[in-house]
């Protein structure tokens, strides 16, 4: 059976094809403002690394924020549903679920099945999400890439006290204006953000094994913020913002039985 | 086809027209010589009551959330509060009220009316603060009453006394300010019906425990609401006698609030009024809200039966008991009000934690839905502590932020896909009706 899962995140929209459970194609692309269209080329994409036609594509299921504009997708499920799915499949013994992207961050407890028995999401508040980190590295002038690794260079800690992301920006600027090295901001900024993430996490309980997924898994200095946050090394699979776009793909198949 | 049968309610049209004759009378009271006063839901009605039948009140929270359901007049009301420099993050309800005041704008016609005096009592910190800024701005004479005497499980004589002897201090203020006589028989006919109507309103809920529930919470707050604007009137008495009537004949014939009702749940604090859908979008999974500790309890009066159950408290009438005096009303009164069960958590959330599994387990809940209402510090106070503690039970939770009476703070799209995520998790899908529609 041929299924495709599509995740339709507010920064990126991911595209996975799933044949009998393996993986023949996947392919990102950017949301942009037509996010219905972007849909459509990030699954062509896919299915042209697959080397399938989406006409013979038996269950398209989307997930992610615009998950409703996917309009190849027979049916949706919500993200939460989708992380934890896909992580059931990628790491079978990971009870608690973190999944942070660009704008949401969400703490999901499990069962074996992947099936959801708790949940938290962030609110209106982009303090524990990717869109922070982001808009943080354009204030120091480096680049993502560069801001994850050079917090992992700092061994101090600084504490943010701003809950919100644009007072904790000028937070961020008062360090630069004292000559605060960027790696220690860095660490201040993933250590801010990972508190945020936890704070939320520990609310619906933290189990073992512990996997992280989203874009921000893709960022080490976060990593490290939250593996010591959370006192635990949390489990990474490969190609983590692709986790809600397989859980939606198995559902795809799921559905089409 | 659906599972069960539905039909309106057949007072619906009475209680839309009770609603409306209340505010009217307030706006009407002085051309007929009569008196106004403002105050909260739970100040204590029945005492003014004794100046007599033509003296009429507007309570505050109801009429904030009446502003709040008319989006395009209160964002004009919030916007006027914030204009005088009151902080966003005050009671929404207390904002949109001193909006409608600053604004000289009532909400059902007209100017603002007035109050002759503010009488009030306070449990939540917005309370005292709200009239005592009315009465000042109005420069109309304000009482209050402290009720912060301990949860109820620990009412002892003293306690009750610091509250009685208050109420007796309140009736001499108020001679003094109207230059009326006080009828203690019109006192004792008021706490008669107090006692009744908010007795009557918790036996309605108790009839939400059939299954299909004949209530659905988003009805059911067009019929609370009476409570919360005169709980000590004949008026509203007899007509939830009348209603609790109705309830028990959709009971018994299997009438449904939702005619595929397949999942129970219940909400907590007041709900973000400009958005009732929320509540709507629930019966598209056949879900529906039964209700929730603060339709119940906000001014329904219960008592914990000798089975253990959750039921009506015994009004004196019931007991046969006789009042007599002014002092035995007001005893009564206070010892009435103090059980109120959305007063117990201002003390200690596990009690609200307590009252809360009690309905899950005797109305047979699903799960539970909690508003972390940005709009009522006095209501969402402790609500995580609560929401862990049912989680503990092993009862499915979720929560969503927004405000009873602020719609900025609410995020229609995201609190919608919370709810699809909480609909996952117990393994509810969209009906096909819902899909197809």
């Amino acid at each position: 059976m041929l299924t495709a899962g599509i995740d339709m995140g507010s920064k990126f929209i991911k595209t996975l094809v799933l044949k009998d459970g393996m993986v023949l194609g996947k392919a990102i692309v950017p949301t942009g403002f037509e996010p219905s269209a972007s849909a459509s080329k990030c699954l062509e994409q896919a299915a042209s690394e697959a080397e399938v036609d989406i006409s013979s594509i038996d269950h398209i299921t989307s997930t992610g924020a615009g998950r409703k504009a996917a309009s190849e997708a027979n049916t949706d499920i919500t993200d939460v549903g989708a992380a934890a799915k896909g992580v059931a499949e990628l790491i079978p013994e990971a009870r608690t679920v973190i999944d942070v992207g660009a704008e949401d961050g969400r703490g999901i407890k499990t069962e074996a099945d992947g099936k959801v028995v708790d949940f938290a999401v962030n609110e209106k508040c982009a303090a524990g999400a990717g869109a922070f980190a982001e808009a943080m590295s354009r204030a120091l002038e480096v680049t993502l890439e560069e801001f994850g690794n050079l917090s992992l260079k700092s061994d101090k800690t600084i504490p943010m006290n701003a809950q919100c992301a644009v007072f904790a920006e000028s937070e961020v600027v008062s360090l630069v204006h004292a000559k605060t090295p960027k790696e220690d901001i860095a660490r201040a900024v993933h250590d801010a953000i990972a508190s945020r993430v936890v704070s939320m996490v520990r609310r619906v309980g933290i189990n073992e094994s512990v996997a992280l997924v989203g874009g921000l898994s893709h960022n080490p200095g976060f990593v490290d913020a939250i593996n010591r946050g959370l006192e635990t090394q949390v489990v990474i699979p490969d190609n983590p913002e692709f986790v809600g776009a397989l859980g939606a793909a198995i559902v795809a198949g799921e559905r089409n039985k | 086809m659906a599972e069960y049968e539905t039909e309106p309610l057949k007072c619906w049209q009475k209680a839309k027209e009770l609603r409306l004759k209340y505010y009217k009378d307030y706006q009407d009271a002085r051309d007929k010589g009569g008196l106004r006063w403002t105050g909260g839901a739970w100040s204590f009605d029945a005492i003014p009551a004794g100046l007599g039948h033509d003296v009429h009140n507007i309570t505050g929270e109801p009429y904030g959330a009446s502003l709040a359901f008319d989006k395009k007049l209160s964002m004009e009301c919030l916007e006027a509060a914030e204009a005088k420099g009151w902080a966003r993050d005050l009671c929404s309800y207390m904002r949109n009220y001193w909006g409608s005041m600053y604004l000289e704008k009532f909400a059902f016609g007209g100017e603002y009316p007035e109050p002759d005096f503010c009488f009030q009592d306070h449990i939540c910190c917005s309370h005292a603060k709200w009239y005592q800024h009315v009465a000042e701005y109005k420069k109309v004479p304000y009482f209050c009453i402290d009720v912060s005497v301990g949860p109820y499980k620990d009412l002892d004589e003293s306690r009750l006394m610091f509250v009685v002897n208050q109420m007796h201090e309140s009736i001499e203020w108020l001679e003094k300010v109207t230059g009326r006589k006080y009828q203690d028989e019109l006192l004792i006919e008021a706490v008669e019906n107090e006692t009744r109507s908010t007795s009557a309103w918790a036996e309605i809920c108790c009839l939400n425990m059939a299954k299909p529930a004949p209530l659905d919470e988003k009805s059911m707050y067009s019929l609370y609401v009476h409570g919360t604007l005169a709980k000590h009137s004949k008026e509203i008495a007899d007509f939830y006698e009348e209603l609790r009537d109705e309830v028990k004949y959709r009971v018994d014939n299997n009438i449904a609030a939702v005619p595929d009702e397949r999942c129970r749940l219940m909400s907590d604090t007041q709900p973000p009024w400009g958005f009732l859908k929320v509540f709507r979008y629930l019966e598209k999974f056949g879900a529906i809200s039964i209700g929730s500790l603060y339709t119940f309890g906000l001014i329904g009066i219960w008592e914990t039966k000798p089975d253990g159950t959750w039921g009506p408290r015994t009004t004196p009438m019931q007991k046969g008991e006789t009042i007599t005096s002014r002092d035995q009303a007001l005893r009564i009164l206070a010892d009435w009000n103090l059980s109120k069960p959305e007063w117990q958590h201002f003390y200690d959330p596990n009690l609200k934690t307590e009252m809360m599994l009690q309905i899950v387990r005797q109305w047979q809940l699903d799960g539970v839905m909690l508003h972390l209402n940005r709009g009522c510090e006095g209501l969402s106070c402790g609500i995580m502590e609560n929401r862990l503690g049912i989680a503990e039970a092993g009862v499915p939770v979720m929560t969503f932020e927004g405000n009873m009476g602020d719609e900025r703070e609410f995020d229609e799209k995201r609190v919608m896909t919370r709810i699809d995520s909480f609909m996952e998790t117990l393994g509810m899908e969209m009906l096909e009706s819902s899909v197809s529609s």
